[in-house]
């Protein structure tokens, strides 16, 4: 019964979530920056943030060309409606502090006390290898455990990376996802800030995760952050990013790009917990490439946002690859999750998993979005896709998008779809034994998720659960 | 206190379909009352309108628990207030495992008494899942597995028996809890039943096809029901009768059409 143990922590957490999401998370700050740049974008701008964060010639070249192929590439038609987001309207870029720190004592103390409140320091000491923070366009806190820097592991700012290791920024940016990708992958090279670089060395593995979070606190902020990760070969990291921002009318925009390379053998988790506020425009693009008998693992939990927009994916480019894909998203009144995620086999006896749960309530919406591709010659493949949905009520919807494509006949393939609302006699079974109808339903839908959820470390499962439990407060009329 | 569970002229309805019309019966604490009758007759529907279920409408009538309008309660009020009913057929739950559940079902009584109430302590719930499961032949492995899934019939029942265990209700309404089981399994779940209805001093509303249930669980009164009433109450002597003889002498004396 070591069962009951993990239980009591999760039900003291969920006890004492009585806070909406306003109170906790929705807050702002007064806003005393170094540098707002007026609304919209230009090539002006473009090149002012290159010459503001002293960049070299080259990264100048590919903001441009990069800003070039936005102008030109039209906006995808093939999902959610984008025409509503108006890009005159954004902030493309908010320096709201002049260093980036390796101490919480030296951030400025307004934004310090915006950490402090969602919990990160804390967090930082109890179960983590090391933190990056994010406000608005920039990095403003970056640290990690000094045994682990002792070992050779890089966690900066990618700014500072930039500055500190060019060579290996230069070696993999733009690989991975060119900005010709999609628009908005153009739109992040063009107006990149912020986001981390993380180098492990062959064989290192970090323990506890390693973490960043990401804040958008002015109104019409547009946030473009931009992640490397290098896992060397027989090494092993755990990365989580998780993200907020204030409840504004007007719209936001966070459009991340996350670049990937795991090499052989190595392997790399990369965990999101999205809880964007209900007015943030969500568009980011994750891809990793997996070397011979590397793991790349995404667990993508979207639970915030208006529209969000993202299907990590998995290039097993070495023989006996693994790519795995841990989709959860949750659908509430006037938001849209367009997530899923994409496998492509390149190579013999690579295997590959996508599970993809989603909730869906009073009117929210949920699209399954997946590629599963496997290429001539890449023999010997097995893959499996798993994707249920539970619907809450009558006005909320959701779809499957699987799209399929493959080119080599000795595959193995599974798939399957299913999509259930949260039934009468499930219902009626819980509140038969004295269990409130609200709590009963709460029950259905944690234990929907909980074969996600317990993939995730105790601390994030932990949060998962809480995050769950705010979005069903008043979910009954 | 001794709490009654007061049937009066109870009329419902799934639907626009009449199921139940006029039930009169009084089921007190320490009682135990078997409630017999052929397919279609009403007695799931009754249980199920008793329990709250949303499907079933009450039309006319009045149902009295500890001095309670009972109708006027949700679900989980009802049973809140003691009343239980052991299903049918449970339904499962996914990842939500027994033991959480459970945990739930006793947390969710102490907090509507006190809404700062924190829940069971670990080691008293623990102490108390032990023991009940140990009493009802319950492996321990299953306190980790999702409530009812994968489940057989028999050890749905029992978990049927085990919740009744941990929530103690004062009258217990049993769905043909013998239907499915194999001879050992039914004595085993019965008994466990019998053994709880003594020791928490339980009223019990039976209901069910056979006689064989009633070896081990013995009635004190036995009712029979056809086409949504009650048409013979008895002592434990009509179970028999009926097992010898089959309903038809009672379709006669009653004029009840068999239906098709």
């Amino acid at each position: 019964m070591a069962e009951l143990t993990r239980e009591l922590t999760e039900e003291e957490i969920v006890a004492d979530v009585n806070q909406d999401y306003a109170e906790k998370y929705g807050f702002s700050d007064e806003e005393d920056y170094i540098f707002k740049s007026e609304k919209g974008l230009s090539e002006e701008l473009v090149r002012a943030i290159s010459k503001m964060k002293n960049e070299p010639e080259w990264m100048l070249e590919f903001r441009l060309k990069a800003y070039e192929h936005y102008l030109k590439r039209p906006l995808p038609e093939w999902g959610p409606d984008l025409h509503q987001i108006d890009f005159d309207d954004i902030y493309y870029y908010i320096k709201p502090t002049n260093d980036q720190s390796g101490s919480w004592d030296d951030v400025p103390d307004n934004i310090k006390n915006t950490f402090d409140k969602l919990g990160i320091p804390e967090a930082e000491q109890k179960f983590l290898s090391g933190v990056g923070a994010q406000y608005e366009s920039e990095m403003i806190y970056h640290n990690i455990k000094k045994e682990l820097e002792e070992q050779g592991v890089l966690f900066l700012g990618m700014d500072d990376a930039l500055q500190k290791h060019p060579e290996i920024v230069k070696e993999y940016f733009n690989t991975i996802i060119p900005y010709t990708d999609n628009k908005f992958s153009a739109l992040n090279t063009a107006v990149w800030s912020g986001g981390s670089f993380i180098y492990v060395p062959p064989g290192v593995h970090i323990e506890m995760p390693l973490q960043a979070y990401f804040r958008i606190n002015a109104k019409n902020m547009g946030q473009f952050e931009r992640t490397l990760i290098i896992v060397d070969e027989g090494a092993y990291v755990h990365y989580v990013e998780g993200c907020t921002a204030p409840i504004y009318t007007s719209d936001s925009f966070h459009s991340g790009v996350i670049e990937i390379y795991v090499k052989k053998g190595a392997r790399c988790r990369y965990s999101t917990i999205q809880n964007w506020s209900t007015n943030v425009y969500n568009l980011v693009t994750q891809r990793a490439i997996a070397e011979e008998n590397a793991t790349m693992e995404w667990v993508d939990a979207n639970l915030g946002s208006k529209i969000t927009m993202k299907y990590p994916s998995v290039f097993m480019k070495g023989e006996g690859a693994h790519g795995e894909i841990l989709s959860i998203a949750f659908a509430s009144e006037g938001q849209h999750q367009d997530a899923g995620g994409k496998v492509v086999h390149l190579a013999p006896n690579t295997t590959s998993r996508i599970v993809s749960k989603s909730i869906c309530q009073k009117g929210g919406r949920s699209s399954y979005r997946g590629l599963l591709k496997v290429k001539k010659g890449a023999y010997n493949v097995k893959s499996n896709v798993v994707c249920d949905a539970l619907l809450l009520d009558a006005a909320s919807r959701s779809d499957t998008y699987p799209y399929i494509e493959i080119d080599e006949e000795d595959v193995t393939i599974g798939h399957e779809a299913s999509v259930s609302k949260v039934g009468e006699e499930q219902l009626f079974y819980l509140m038969s034994r004295g269990i409130p109808e609200e709590m009963a339903i709460s029950m259905i839908v944690n234990g929907f998720l909980e074969p996600l959820v317990k993939e995730l470390p105790m601390e994030y499962a932990i949060e998962m659960n809480r995050l769950i439990q705010l979005q069903m407060e008043g979910s009954i009329g | 206190m001794s709490i009654a569970l007061e049937i009066k002229n109870l009329h419902a309805s799934i639907g626009e379909q009449p199921i139940l019309k006029g039930i009169d019966l009084l089921v007190k604490q320490g009682e135990i009352h078997a409630l017999m009758g052929p397919n279609g007759s009403g007695k799931s529907t009754l249980a199920y309108t008793l329990a709250g279920h949303p499907a079933y409408e009450p039309t006319a009538g009045q149902v009295i628990f500890g001095g309670e309008d009972l109708l006027e309660m949700e679900a989980d009020e009802r049973s809140r207030a003691g009343l239980f009913l052991a299903f049918q057929y449970p339904a499962a739950v996914p990842g939500v495992t027994l033991a959480k559940f459970l945990r739930q079902t006793i947390n969710s009584r102490r907090q509507a008494e006190n809404p700062e109430d924190k829940g069971i302590s670990i080691p008293a719930f623990r102490r108390l899942l032990t023991e009940k499961m140990d009493m009802l032949g319950i492996d321990h492995k299953f306190a980790g597995r999702y409530l009812n899934e994968g489940f057989s019939g028999g050890e749905k029942k029992r978990v049927e028996i085990l919740q009744m265990a941990t929530v103690e209700p004062k009258i217990a309404i049993m769905d043909e809890t013998d239907s499915g089981l194999d001879i050992d399994a039914l004595r085993i779940v019965s008994e466990g039943a019998m053994r709880l209805y003594r020791e928490m001093n339980m009223g019990a509303l039976v209901i069910t096809h056979y006689q064989r249930i009633l070896d081990y669980i013995k009635p004190d009164y036995v009712h029979i029901m056809m086409d949504g009433r009650i048409v013979e109450s008895g002592g434990p002597d009509l179970a028999l009768k009926l097992e010898e003889h089959g309903y038809d002498w009672l379709r006669e004396k009653h004029g009840v059409v068999e239906e098709a």
